[in-house]
């Protein structure tokens, strides 16, 4: 057999970073762009005017375009956790394989059924069942999003499952704990309306080049409308549901909170840091260097918004490592989801350790019995793996420091996405407002803003998952399974060569999309009306 | 009461009839290897393109689903087959992922690598696709060369744990090309795929000239699919199969295991002899009487239930569907790789809303389809 080394674990991170981040430059604007090609729509079949029509279907043409790429960028990524994370496949898979299925069952074909009737139907239905279809679209990739962030929650806080020595996996005993978790549904939220937001300053920055050009104006301030008002309520809800996203982050993942905030020595009434420099004298989580420079902090809005009060304990990465403070009261659901030491406090690393390793060994020596039919041995075993199960992936980490996710790029990551969350909000604002007033055309170097907004909107939606996906390490899923636990028996060589390939592949055609997408929005929205009967959408 | 046992079977018989439906929906992939031979000038082509490019997403969607749903019933198939014949199923995915984009971005301006690429990328899929899909399943007739032992994952030397499903062979996967008879099953997909592409053309499009030449084309798909099928089918009864013992769960060879297993189980027998019968009747009849649109409706159908068939009988009647070939005891049957009963359990209620969605598929795929395609409808009125 292949001997596992680092590499392989490196390089299979890095594979799936990679695709998944393509992947997700295309979904977000699926979602976006979905609804608001569904809401221009309906505004036509209501009002029967044909310029909304004409709206609808160029956006609609962007969507195709983008939508395509979408898909083929999402096939990978599914087959992945099988071909780059076979343990994880099958330790988790009776749990995390459920939803990926129900998403192709329930939420790919309603997309890709309706979607063939949204691209060439425009002739072959009547204008309610093309609308229908509209919707229905939008509707299947919204519901596809939902069930991959279902799975994707469910990673970040397991629920709604036992492992079983027998099998010696993990196997769902709830399936509506995984559904309905809190985390699932903040997080689906939190991502859709981050598609939302994207799709409002995507319409925005493409209509205020039309207006620079003063070509299609009366299109382009239709269009502003629109992403202006969407943008505004996105931008509130993701507000809100980021802010319900950080209070989970601290109920069930205390490391990956501290991570955020660069928070290494807790405090009770801790700041919320809303701009700093991380210093670069900080070696090590134990050393008492100052971890943050030049910091503007709120004072106790940290404590306030984790928990609710503004003087409780926020524990840092050296509380976590080291333990013995108060654990934070969270949700009553969930209280005995983490094991604490016998007075209430918190478990040091070494003890989860110790607990981790007692679980695996006693996993190992059940199986052993099981082999040798020792029933009493078995029953022995199992209670000392059930005894130590909630830390089991503890056991396969080395030292306290791999429990520390990269700490600058969770900071800064997330502070760029907060900061700019903001800024959008903003800028919405300010072009419902200039709209509101006619005064759009006034102001070029506003609309160049717009324009610059897009890949802000872009920057801010990936950063979004590399806080969440980053902040987490190195837990494929939270305190069971760490990545070196996770992956295939492949040779790193193989791995390296998989991600060059998807690397090449999937560059060159983000560069024909681009170069496509460019050359429609060139083109702009004008449709022949002798050709209306057939025009470009309906053929390939 | 349902029983485990039932829940195994059920859901084997699901991931085979996604399995036939994905093997007909291949007609789009085979389409695409026909586009240049059997359209002379740019708008036969566009027609032939866009007859087939109507139904591309359900053949893709198809191919995720079947994945999505072996790794919710089958976890231990998924990780120890994509990861250890990985090569296989990375160029699959490779094609795969090229061909999502080659219809929308062919005809597109700015789209970087020239139209005729995108048609590359189109043949390249329906090629390589479908062979490569064909082989794999091969496999599960064959075997391949792995282990597995579950302790693996509470077995560690320094900080890493052991994987639970090793391949054996350093090829990882390729090494299913040194098998003939994975070949002929590779073969056989490949040419039932543009068979079932000219029954389609047949069945949509109006047009003398290319209803002229898909009639030869029939001929020339059809002779190698039944001959490259009926080696395979025939050498695969004759074959030894890998066995399980229903009271061990030990895994064994059997004589005529393939075989036998249609005769123990004669329902699968009288389902194979009734697929056959209705690619034949669709290929046979569209030969003999050149205006018959029909053969498609006869042949598809015949072809979801004749490969349903063989991947239940690889499956069925205590068989190891993924056998390994370097420990039987490895070997994947339904009983030593599947979901939990619990998740079975859930992911049957769900399977009850497939109807449904087959039913607004239908839908969907009539209301486009109302008249027969013709150039004229594709040659004037947009700007390409
Ligand atoms: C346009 C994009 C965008 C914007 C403006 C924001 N977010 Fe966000 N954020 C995302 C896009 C995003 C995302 C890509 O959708 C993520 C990644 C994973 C997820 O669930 O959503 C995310 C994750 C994410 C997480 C991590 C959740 C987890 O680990 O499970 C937190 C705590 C926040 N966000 C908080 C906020 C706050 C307080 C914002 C205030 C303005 C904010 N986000 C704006
Ligand atoms: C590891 C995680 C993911 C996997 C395995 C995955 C898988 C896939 C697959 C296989 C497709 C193609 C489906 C088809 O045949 O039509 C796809 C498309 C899509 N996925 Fe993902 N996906 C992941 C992450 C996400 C996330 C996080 C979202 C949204 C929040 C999302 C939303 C979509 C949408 C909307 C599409 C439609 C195509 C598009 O417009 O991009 N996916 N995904
Ligand atoms: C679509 C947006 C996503 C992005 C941008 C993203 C980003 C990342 C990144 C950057 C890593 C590597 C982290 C590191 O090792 O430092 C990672 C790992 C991973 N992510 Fe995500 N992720 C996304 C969606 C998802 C979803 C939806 C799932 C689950 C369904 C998922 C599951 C994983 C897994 C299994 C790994 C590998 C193990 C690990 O490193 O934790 N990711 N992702």
């Amino acid at each position: 057999m292949e001997l596992l080394n680092s590499a392989v674990v490196d390089w299979s991170r890095g594979q799936f970073a990679l695709t998944a981040m393509y992947h997700w430059l295309f979904v977000p604007l699926t979602l976006g762009l979905g609804v608001i090609q569904a809401i221009m729509e309906t505004i036509y079949v209501k009002t029967g005017d044909e310029k909304w029509k004409k709206a609808t279907k160029f956006w609609m043409s962007i969507f195709g375009i983008n939508f395509a790429i979408g898909v083929a960028t999402g096939i990978i990524l599914e087959f992945q956790f099988g071909t780059n994370w076979s343990n994880y496949s099958y330790f988790v898979g009776d749990i995390f394989g459920a939803p990926l299925a129900i998403e192709g069952i329930l939420a790919f074909f309603m997309e890709a059924t309706f979607i063939s009737i949204m691209f060439f139907g425009w002739n072959k239905v009547s204008k309610g069942v093309h609308l229908a279809a509209t919707w229905l679209t939008i509707t299947g990739a919204t519901l596809s999003a939902l069930w991959i962030l279902i799975a994707n929650a469910w990673m970040q806080l397991p629920l709604g499952m036992e492992f079983n020595p027998l099998t010696a996996r993990n196997e769902m005993i709830d399936f509506w704990a995984v559904v309905s978790s809190p985390v699932a549904i903040n997080k689906f939220f939190h991502t859709v309306y981050s598609g939302w937001i994207l799709g409002s300053l995507f319409v925005l920055g493409v209509s205020a080049w039309y207006l620079l050009k003063k070509r299609e104006v009366d299109f382009a301030i239709k269009s502003i409308r629109i992403a202006a008002i969407f943008g505004i309520i996105s931008s509130v809800l993701i507000i809100w549901t980021g802010h319900g996203s950080a209070k989970q982050v601290a109920y069930h993942q205390p490391m990956k909170l501290a991570a955020m905030e660069g928070l290494y020595e807790g405090k009770s009434g801790a700041p919320l840091i809303a701009w700093g420099f991380l210093n670069p004298e900080k070696k090590s989580y134990a050393d008492n260097v100052e971890p943050i420079v030049l910091a503007v902090k709120l004072p106790k809005v940290l404590s306030w918004m984790a928990f609710g009060e503004a003087d409780a304990f926020v524990p840092g990465i050296k509380d976590i490592i080291d333990g013995g403070y108060e654990v934070p009261k969270i949700d009553p659901r969930y209280q005995d989801r983490v094991p604490v030491r016998a007075d209430g406090t918190a478990l040091s690393f070494d003890e989860k350790k110790a607990m981790g390793q007692r679980a695996q060994t006693a996993l190992s020596n059940f199986l052993k019995a099981e082999k040798e039919k020792d029933t009493v041995a078995m029953a022995e075993y199992k209670s000392i793996l059930d005894a130590n199960y909630k830390n089991f992936g503890y056991g396969y980490l080395d030292k306290a420091e791999d429990s520390i996710p990269n700490v600058p790029l969770t900071f800064y990551s997330f502070r760029i996405m907060v900061i700019l969350g903001g800024a959008f909000l903003l800028l919405f604002l300010i072009a419902a407002y200039l709209d509101w007033k006619k005064q759009l055309h006034k102001f070029k170097w506003i609309l160049w803003v717009f324009i610059l907004f897009i890949p802000l909107g872009y920057l801010a939606t990936q950063l979004g998952w590399v806080v969440a996906e980053v902040g987490r390490q190195p837990w494929t899923i939270q305190d069971i399974l760490p990545v070196q636990a996770a992956v295939s028996g492949i040779q790193s060589s193989s791995v390296k060569i998989t991600f060059i390939l998807f690397a090449v592949l999937f560059t060159g055609l983000l560069i024909a999309e681009i170069g496509i997408m460019k050359r429609q929005i060139v083109k702009g929205p004008k449709i022949e009306e002798k050709a209306d009967k057939n025009d470009d959408s309906d053929t390939y | 009461m349902i029983t485990y046992s039932f829940l195994q079977h059920y859901w084997w018989f699901i991931i085979s009839l996604l399995g036939g439906i994905l093997s007909f929906l291949l007609f789009v992939q085979g389409g695409q290897t026909l586009i240049g031979s059997i359209g002379k000038t740019e708008n036969e082509r566009k027609l032939l393109t866009n007859v087939i490019g109507k139904k591309w997403h359900y053949t893709f969607t198809t191919l995720v689903t079947f994945g999505g749903a072996f790794f919710a019933s089958f976890p231990l198939f998924y990780s120890t087959s994509f990861s250890g014949a990985l090569w296989v199923w990375m160029l699959i995915l490779a094609c795969f992922i090229l061909q999502a984009v080659s219809y929308e971005y062919q005809n597109k301006p700015g789209n970087f690598f020239g139209r005729n690429a995108y048609r590359g990328f189109l043949f390249f899929n329906g090629l390589a696709g479908t062979f490569l899909i064909g082989a794999a399943i091969g496999t599960f007739f064959t075997g391949s060369e792995f282990l597995v032992n579950k302790a693996n994952i509470a077995e560690f030397s320094g900080q890493f744990a052991p994987v639970i499903s090793q391949w054996q062979h350093p090829l990882h996967g390729l090494e299913a090309l040194f098998n003939l008879r994975n070949w002929l099953l590779g073969l056989t997909v490949f040419f039932l795929a543009r068979t079932m592409a000219v029954l389609f053309f047949k069945n949509r499009i109006k047009d003398n000239n290319i209803e002229g030449r898909l009639n030869g084309a029939l001929l020339k798909n059809a002779v190698p699919f039944v001959v490259f099928f009926l080696t395979f089918l025939i050498w695969t009864l004759l074959a030894e199969g890998f066995a399980v013992n229903p009271e061990t769960n030990e895994v064994y060879m059997e004589k005529f295991k393939y075989f036998n297993n249609l005769i123990q189980v004669p329902a699968l027998l009288i389902l194979l002899l009734v697929g056959v019968a209705g690619v034949l009747y669709g290929i046979i009849f569209s030969m003999l009487k050149s205006t018959w649109r029909k053969g498609v409706w006869f042949a598809g159908p015949g072809a979801i239930i004749t490969v349903t068939t063989l991947l239940l009988m690889a499956g069925f009647n205590y068989t190891a569907y993924y056998p390994s070939t370097y420990d039987l005891q490895s070997s994947l049957t339904i009983f030593n790789s599947s979901s939990s009963y619990y998740t079975l359990k859930v992911m049957s209620i769900v399977s009850f809303l497939i109807p449904f969605v087959l039913a607004y598929i239908f839908y969907a795929w009539n209301a486009l389809e109302k008249n027969h395609a013709t150039i004229d409808e594709f040659k004037e009125g947009h700007s390409y």
